[in-house]
């Protein structure tokens, strides 16, 4: 179950990175705050040189950002309107993989724009349907411009599918009236482990500029990440909880129907001292044998099921609205399996005192009558 | 001739608080070293609780209970378990092995507890089983054995200890006549030959027929002491 839910927000981070966010993210320090239109990178062609040039970085592009009105002839709706580089968006968050319709942006054509599918629902527009998109250009002043449905994406986080719209940079700049200046640049990295070293070296280069992790730009995800060993613990005390149960039953069950075998123990001069110590070392010996063991099953199992994945298409559409994947794979890092095992042969131990007590408070009279 | 066990006024109320029973009322029992004693007496007349009480298991509402010089009758609980591994024998009427040790392991258990030496626990072990003619049982666990033949390794194992005397609650209970046979003849060797003091709770007329003393119960009181 841990490995279940670590697999699942893991996946859920890496989706979210690869697809959405990108490792870093560099803006106009107003522009975080209220992303107003105005705030813009000028110098965004060397800045976009310099983060090529750099060996650490897989991929950068540059986006203008604005938020507006989506109409269609039926009705209309808030969205973010992304101007993209086709090409290099592609590169950094595979926005091509995703359309299920149409097809993805590129220089033909006036004014194609992608948008989610279920956006199109919401909207009842299909493909090549033209829509108006509405927003504030740098001068403050509303502008309204149609474009033509090219293509319909799908994620697998469907409430950012409603919220976000992609058209080429060049026709969004020119709404905008922008030049050579973009809101946004969003850098992936080829190792999650250069995030801070990136960070602090484009910091240092570009002072004016903000620079931020995907773990500023999610603090949410950060959270999951941090409180996750909090959660795990919680969750491993309810399951210990249970195992304790389970446990006592189990002992109580031995100790009982060995009450006749106790009793002669204790007759023919075996200390209640050794009985005690007799089903502790019986419980030890259950959780030294059962919880390796049931270790060993659990990584295999989380192993595999960690390639082929556990399918929970039954509960897709509540999943991805919550933007997670439907194919959840389990994975559990190695520093867990430790503490586990301990915590569950803890438990034994602590569990197996009461049928322990019980087993001392027999009477060997009694016992060694019981039927 | 030595007493073994000595016994006075002894009895036992159950449900004290509630109904009370009498299941033992102001018995005296003096046992002699090398007797081979039968308690007998109807279903409910007091034997197994009397045999319970001299053999430490349980403790008397009234009376004195004396073995071998000792008084155990306000003995600790701890204090009677060290005392019962080191002076007393106990065979039960249903053999009471345990199922996953073999013939020997039961036997040796006994003398694992006294903290004998290795060398000390094989040499009686050996010896046991051939006075109870099990040698060639020696790595056989109870379940591949027959009743009279668990039976005797519950004898082997009572004497392991090299207690002061036997108690034997109803041991030919659950055997054939054969089977109780024999084992009586071995009881009954081992009293004669090595004077170990036998004191069994039976109904079994083989074995009030074997006994060289015969104490009656009925309801909690000696009704007859006879010694042949």
């Amino acid at each position: 179950m841990i490995a279940f839910s670590w697999g699942m927000y893991k996946q859920y981070m890496r989706e979210t990175v690869n697809t959405q966010l990108s490792h870093l993210q560099l803006h106009h320090p107003g522009f975080e705050e209220d992303h107003e239109v105005q705030y813009l990178l000028t110098n965004n062609i060397s800045m976009m040189d310099y983060i090529r040039a750099d060996d650490k970085i897989k991929a950068a592009t540059a986006r203008t950002v604005s938020t507006g009105m989506i109409s269609s002839p039926t009705t209309a709706t808030g969205v973010t309107i992304n101007g993209i580089f086709p090409e290099e968006e592609n590169k950094v968050t595979q926005l091509a993989s995703r359309i299920v319709e149409g097809k993805y942006l590129d220089n033909e054509g006036r004014n194609p724009v992608l948008i989610g599918k279920k956006l199109a629902t919401k909207l009842k527009v299909n493909l090549k349907n033209k829509i108006i998109l509405t927003f504030q250009d740098t001068s403050g002043e509303i502008v309204a411009g149609a474009f033509r449905i090219a293509g319909i994406y799908q994620s697998k986080n469907t409430t950012l599918d409603e919220m976000n719209v992609y058209v080429r940079s060049a026709d969004l700049s020119q709404l905008l009236k922008i030049e050579n200046a973009v809101h946004e640049i969003a850098i992936l990295l080829k190792d999650d482990s250069n995030l801070d070293v990136v960070k602090d070296k484009l910091k240092n280069k570009f002072p004016a500029v903000t620079v931020r992790t995907w773990k500023e730009l999610a603090p949410e995800l950060e959270l999951v990440i941090n409180s996750f060993n909090e959660y795990m613990y919680i969750f491993v005390g309810i399951i210990l909880l249970a195992l304790t149960f389970g446990i006592i039953n189990t002992m109580l069950m031995a100790v009982l129907e060995r009450i006749r075998e106790i009793g002669m123990l204790m007759a023919i001069g075996m200390s209640r001292t050794r009985i005690f110590f007799m089903i502790m070392l019986e419980t030890i010996y259950l959780a030294l044998v059962g919880g390796p063991l049931g270790l060993l099953i659990g990584y295999f199992f989380i192993s595999w099921t960690g390639k082929v994945g556990i399918d929970m298409s039954m509960y897709a559409e509540g999943l991805s609205a919550w933007g997670f994947s439907s194919i959840v794979y389990p994975e559990l890092e190695s520093g867990y399996y430790l503490p586990l095992t301990l915590m569950t042969v803890f438990t034994a131990v602590l569990s197996a005192i009461y049928p322990a007590i019980r087993a001392l408070r027999l009477k060997p009279a009694e016992a060694i009558r019981k039927i | 001739m030595e007493v073994v066990i000595d016994a006075h006024n002894i009895a036992k109320v159950y449900n004290e608080k509630s109904i009370p029973v009498n299941a033992v009322n102001g018995v005296h029992l003096h046992i002699e070293r090398g007797e081979f004693t039968a308690l007998v007496g109807p279903s409910g007349s007091g034997k197994t609780t009397l045999l319970n009480i001299i053999g430490g298991l349980d403790h008397p509402s009234n009376g004195q209970v004396i073995i071998n010089g000792t008084d155990i009758t306000n003995m600790s609980d701890n204090k009677l378990i060290n005392f019962r591994l080191n002076n007393i024998g106990f065979v039960f009427q249903s053999y009471n092995l345990i199922p996953v040790l073999t013939a020997k392991e039961n036997i040796e258990f006994v003398m694992l507890l006294q903290k004998k030496s290795k060398k000390e626990r094989e040499k009686r072990v050996f010896e046991l089983l051939r006075e109870v003619g099990l040698e060639d049982k020696i790595n056989t666990r109870p379940s591949e054995l027959s009743g009279g033949q668990q039976q005797r390794v519950a004898v082997a194992r009572a004497l392991a200890s090299k207690p002061q005397f036997v108690l034997a609650d109803e041991p030919t209970a659950n055997l054939d006549s054969k089977s109780a046979s024999v084992l009586l003849d071995i009881m009954a060797r081992l009293n004669k030959e090595e004077n170990m003091t036998f004191i069994f709770s039976t109904h079994d007329q083989r074995v009030i027929d074997k006994a060289r003393r015969v104490i009656t119960l009925v309801d909690g009181k000696v009704t007859s002491d006879e010694k042949r």
